[in-house]
């Protein structure tokens, strides 16, 4: 019997405002305990909530970019329940009319495309931050309380680990493209809930489903989804029912287990929100977000191989984060050879991010640095060896330019014609044997030579010039023999 | 002279004239409070020392008072936060919580001068109609002490009928202002919702609470409309208009003003001294020239249903974050988190709070939001289409408030559906979100107030403003005084 | 419609409240006559009644996203009734 996974996912985004949904507190991440907060994001008596405008333009940039119908008329609801992390014990969300509808996303995974359905987004608020650092209970730390957040909730069309994976990549991809989110997956901006049932392929009813909620990096989402679709694929084989529950994932021990709550009584007597009133957005308005929305990724992959005529493969690499095409696009306006920086992006720099345990946003140089380096190859200054230890020193602090660096190291290379020339006369003279070998046919003989010239010049010969005036050398000695 | 039975106006006039002092006026309330409030239990916290420095350094600066309110002592009902004052909602779960902001309201009588001498006693968050569910203490009717002063905002309007505030703020979500100023025979307006804001004022329900004032005559009301309506950005359903002069509207010619007389609210309930008082209204309004204009509604009848349900259920989440977190009560001994909110609440609300809460989580849950919830909002819809209907053909509607006068202590309190019944001429009005006041109209054969009610449409309050100080000019109940000694 | 013991005792916990063995009976008989009350609204007929949840015609009430100062460390903690290294703090919950 063959099984199929059936995975449906919901996205957490914080967004990127400066404020919080409904109050003037900041979103900044990383405060002190409880000093981003206010009467308001604490839920004393009386206090009322004031939406947050920027919200609205992030939603509708989000629900664009992904593809949904802008909803004319939405507004929020009150989902009801208890936890120390939720001041209101209400979360203001959008249950019953939510601002995106209807959207998709197209993924590759396996080599095939397909496309996943955006079931709905929908605006609602962070809750506080949980602290289990006191020996005899859990403390609150209200600075996430009220944070804005779009949560996207996909249709049940995602069918493997590494679909959920390319999916959850590409939604981050896009989200910080279009700015709505820096999506920092470290500091929690982006978390996965992920609903997951096994049905036999090719039924279409669906399997029992159970959810894992919050996981926080594509890894332990794939991991997540791994280990849950072969317990379940396991449990069906053996006959043992699934539940339909709410399973931790646990990252370190990599194991998902039913949480042991006993909130099982779930009614959220979801109903409007009386304290906010609708939001009604014009077309004009939806145009506009549409007019000013930023180049998406597969546009700007399109873009690439059709005017720089890079590979698609190097598109998709180049825009696999804003920050690398920014500083792929930054490079090739000043130097035109986009295959080439595109090489430099892709193979020289990544080796060099990873050991520094650095982003592409925080590479200590800027593209006019890597520009300078280019050029000095191109002109033959340098070789491209040289090249690669020059850019390894342009990662180390109060590295001067790459001009400064070669001159530091004197690694400019010999290119003058008169000064080779000697040298190799002299290296062709003392290699008797090597020139017979090229007259009797023996070609190799030439990388010989070539290896000692190097010797000679410690590897500073322009080797393209070392080549042509050694092959120009020793046809004339053989033609002299003659 | 006994300044504190004068009205705002009358006072205001004394002190620009030099004839008193703020010190006198503010001793004239503090010294009926020294003397009555442990009688009549109107406020819940009083702030003597404060009030009188407020007075002298008035009186040393030597100021005159620069608008109505200026240095006028006042009562707050004690739902509304300031931040030098214990905010309680007379509940044991808030009987600590000191709040570090202001409400909105408070802060424009305290930018117009006003003096707040302390808050008053209510219903437990403001949930009840007559003031015994406060967790501290039983506040009187100051015209018979064996009765309730109404509520929630009893404390509000007993304080004013007993000449312990000039004036005091209430808030009305079903009837809150206008009953109980009905009970006390002050004036109770209930303004349109939106226009003053709900800032800083603990909510009970959302979509139908409203902040006003309970003064001693009309003008007083107008005035005190005047210092806290208008634009609020901290109340998203605060409604941004121009700033009125209320006191504009008060004259005394109504000629050809048609005064609505509805059926529905003369039902045969109705007390028999309360329909005799409201006849000989109207003929009062007929002797202005007022033209009376028989008006009727269809759904009136289920309008007290769709009220508890859409109350109860904003009320059941409002009451949610009472939870022993982040303030107010936390029950002593518990062993989780489960029983920590359990106890907390069950120990920290009293009876009347736990029943809306329940009721309203019901009519929100799963398999009874469609029958309960959603349909009471429909009904309010069909309501609302009734008022306009009813509006189309006359400026205001004039109704008892209540269908009785005030109730005996204990009388209701082990029948919460008849003490329900009690708000039902009131809820229309927070239903249909339109102004409605009430104002002394007569006194049954026991001597206590009769109140007349008056609504008219969405932001109307001018018309019903004006129809009341006319039939106040022409009449003298509100110069009335309960016997004190 | 009428109300049973168990369906306000449902009811409670999911508000967290306790109804005490010796008040539930009181309590059930008088929301039940609360209930059957109000359950009268159903007479009606609101086929193609539309719901009001607002009287007003308010839409995009909105603030400009603008950082204000929050509450001191010491107001935020003021009213707490148990703190523990300027956090709120509660009994122990399963991470």
């Amino acid at each position: 019997m063959d099984y199929e996974i059936v995975i449906g996912m919901e996205i957490h985004v914080e967004m990127a405002t400066k404020t919080k949904l409904f109050c003037n507190c900041t979103t900044e991440f990383g405060g002190n305990e409880n000093t981003h907060a206010c009467p308001i994001c604490l839920a004393m008596p009386g206090t009322l909530p004031v939406l947050n405008e920027k919200v609205l333009d992030f939603a509708i940039k989000a629900g664009l970019a992904l593809n949904c119908e802008i909803q004319h008329y939405s507004k929020f609801d009150r989902k009801n329940y208890f936890y120390p992390d939720l001041p209101k014990a209400y979360q203001t969300s959008q249950f019953y009319y939510p601002i995106c509808k209807d959207g998709y996303v197209e993924i590759e995974a396996g080599g095939k495309k397909k496309k996943i359905g955006i079931t709905r987004i929908h605006i609602e608020e962070d809750a506080g931050k949980l602290l289990h650092e006191s020996v005899d209970g859990t403390l609150l730390d209200a600075n996430r309380c009220g944070v804005p957040l779009v949560e996207i909730v996909s249709e049940p069309d995602i069918r493997s680990a590494e679909e959920a994976q390319v999916f959850a990549e590409k939604v981050r991809n896009i989200l910080e493209y279009t700015g709505v989110s820096d999506c920092k997956m470290e500091e929690g901006s982006l978390r996965f809930d992920v609903n997951l049932s096994i049905r036999e392929k090719g039924a279409e009813a669906f399997g029992t489903r159970t959810e894992m909620k919050n996981l926080n990096s594509f890894r332990a989402l794939g991991r997540a989804v791994q280990y849950e679709s072969k317990r379940q694929v396991i449990d069906i084989k053996k006959g043992r029912e699934i539940i339909q529950e709410t399973r931790k994932w646990d990252d370190v021990k990599g194991v998902s287990s039913a949480m042991r709550s006993k909130e099982e009584a779930h009614d959220y007597r979801y109903f409007p929100e009386p304290d906010l009133v609708p939001i009604i957005l014009s077309e004009e308005r939806i145009e506009e977000a549409r007019r000013t929305l930023p180049e998406l990724p597969e546009a700007k992959q399109a873009r690439y191989v059709r005017d720089y005529g890079l590979p698609q493969y190097d598109a998709e690499v180049l825009t696999a984060s804003k920050a690398t095409s920014q500083f792929f696009e930054k490079t090739v306006a000043l130097y035109d050879e986009p295959k080439q920086i595109s090489n430099w992006i892709m193979v020289e720099i990544p080796p060099f991010l990873k050991e520094k345990e650095i982003s592409i946003e925080e590479i200590p140089f800027q593209p006019e640095d890597l520009v300078e380096l280019l050029t000095l190859i191109q002109k033959g200054k340098i070789s491209g060896k040289i090249g690669k230890k020059v850019l390894s020193l342009m990662f180390e602090e109060s590295a001067g330019s790459p001009s400064q660096i070669v001159e530091e190291n004197q690694w400019a290379q010999m290119s003058d014609a008169g000064e080779l020339s000697d040298i190799i006369a002299k290296i062709i003279d003392e290699n008797q044997k090597s020139l017979d070998d090229i007259a009797k046919g023996n070609k190799k003989a030439y990388g010989y030579l070539t290896g000692q010239v190097m010797k000679a010049t410690k590897g500073q010969a322009n080797p393209q010039l070392a080549n042509q005036l050694i092959r120009e050398m020793v046809e004339k000695k053989l033609n002299s023999r003659d | 002279m006994k300044l504190e039975t004068l009205t705002i106006h009358e006072i205001v006039d004394l002190l620009k004239n030099k004839e008193i002092s703020y010190s006198e006026v503010v001793d004239s309330v503090l010294k009926q409070i020294e003397g009555q409030n442990e009688k009549y239990g109107a406020y819940l916290y009083t702030d003597p020392d404060g009030v009188r420095e407020q007075a002298k350094a008035l009186d040393d600066k030597g100021v005159t008072p620069q608008n109505p309110l200026y240095g006028i002592p006042y009562g707050l009902k004690d739902n509304f936060c300031t931040d030098h004052m214990p905010m309680t909602c007379a509940s044991k779960m808030l009987e600590n919580f000191r709040p570090p902001y202001n409400a909105t309201a408070y802060e424009s009588i305290k930018n117009a001068g006003g003096i707040l001498l302390g808050k008053t006693n209510m219903d437990e968050f403001a949930m009840g109609s007559s003031t015994e569910t406060s967790y501290f203490k039983v506040t009187k009717n100051p015209w018979d002490l064996t009765k309730v002063p109404g509520g929630s905002s009893g404390g509000s309007a007993a304080a004013v009928a007993a000449n312990m505030a000039y004036y005091s703020l209430g808030t009305d979500t079903g009837g809150s202002i206008r009953q109980p100023s009905s009970f006390c025979a002050t004036v109770g307006l209930k303004p349109t919702y939106g226009l003053v804001s709900r800032y800083g004022v603990t909510a009970f329900a959302s979509s139908f609470d409203q902040v006003g004032p309970i003064t001693k005559d009309i003008t007083d009301c107008a005035l005190v409309l005047n210092a806290i309506a208008g634009h609020d950005a901290k109340d998203t359903t605060s409604l941004n208009l121009d700033k009125k002069d209320y006191t504009q509207c008060l004259t005394k010619d109504i000629k050809g003003l048609k005064v609505g007389i509805c059926d529905s609210f003369m039902g045969d309930n109705l007390q028999p001294e309360i329909r005799a008082a409201i006849d000989a209204a109207i003929e009062v309004y007929r002797d202005l020239g007022a033209e009376i204009v028989p008006v009727c509604a269809q759904f009136l009848d289920h309008a007290l249903a769709a009220y508890y349900i859409i109350s109860s259920a904003e009320a059941s989440t409002n009451m949610s974050r009472y939870d022993g977190v982040r303030y107010g009560y936390r029950a002593e001994d518990y062993n989780d988190l489960e029983e920590m909110y359990n106890k907390t609440r069950s120990e920290g609300f009293g009876l009347e709070v736990k029943r809306r809460i329940i009721l309203g989580s019901y009519v929100l849950s799963s398999g009874y939001y469609d029958a309960y919830y959603n349909k009471a909002t429909r009904v309010r819809t069909m309501i609302r289409e009734d008022f306009n209907r009813m509006f189309d053909s006359c400026d205001v509607l004039l109704t008892p408030t209540t269908a009785n006068t005030a109730f005996g202590l204990g009388e209701r309190t082990d029948d919460p559906l008849a003490m329900y019944l009690t708000d039902v001429y009131t809820v229309p009005a927070n239903i249909v979100g339109a102004p409605a006041l009430s104002m002394p109209c007569g006194f049954d054969k026991n001597g206590l107030p009769i109140g007349l009610q008056l609504m008219g449409p969405v932001l109307c309050e001018e018309t019903i403003l004006k129809a009341a100080f006319a039939f106040e000019s022409a009449t003298d109940f509100h110069t009335q005084q309960p016997k004190i000694d | 419609m009428s109300i049973s013991k168990e369906q306000a005792s449902y009811i409670a916990e999911l508000t967290r409240l306790e109804l005490k063995e010796n008040e539930i009976e009181g309590f059930v008989a008088d929301l039940d006559k609360i209930i059957n009350y109000v359950d009268t609204i159903n007479q009606l007929d609101t086929t193609d009644v539309e719901t009001t949840e607002h009287i007003l015609d308010l839409k995009n009430v909105t603030r400009e996203d603008v950082v204000a100062p929050s509450l001191s460390i010491e107001e935020v903690l003021k009213n707490a009734p148990e703190q523990e290294m300027n956090c709120f703090k509660v009994p122990r919950v399963l991470e």
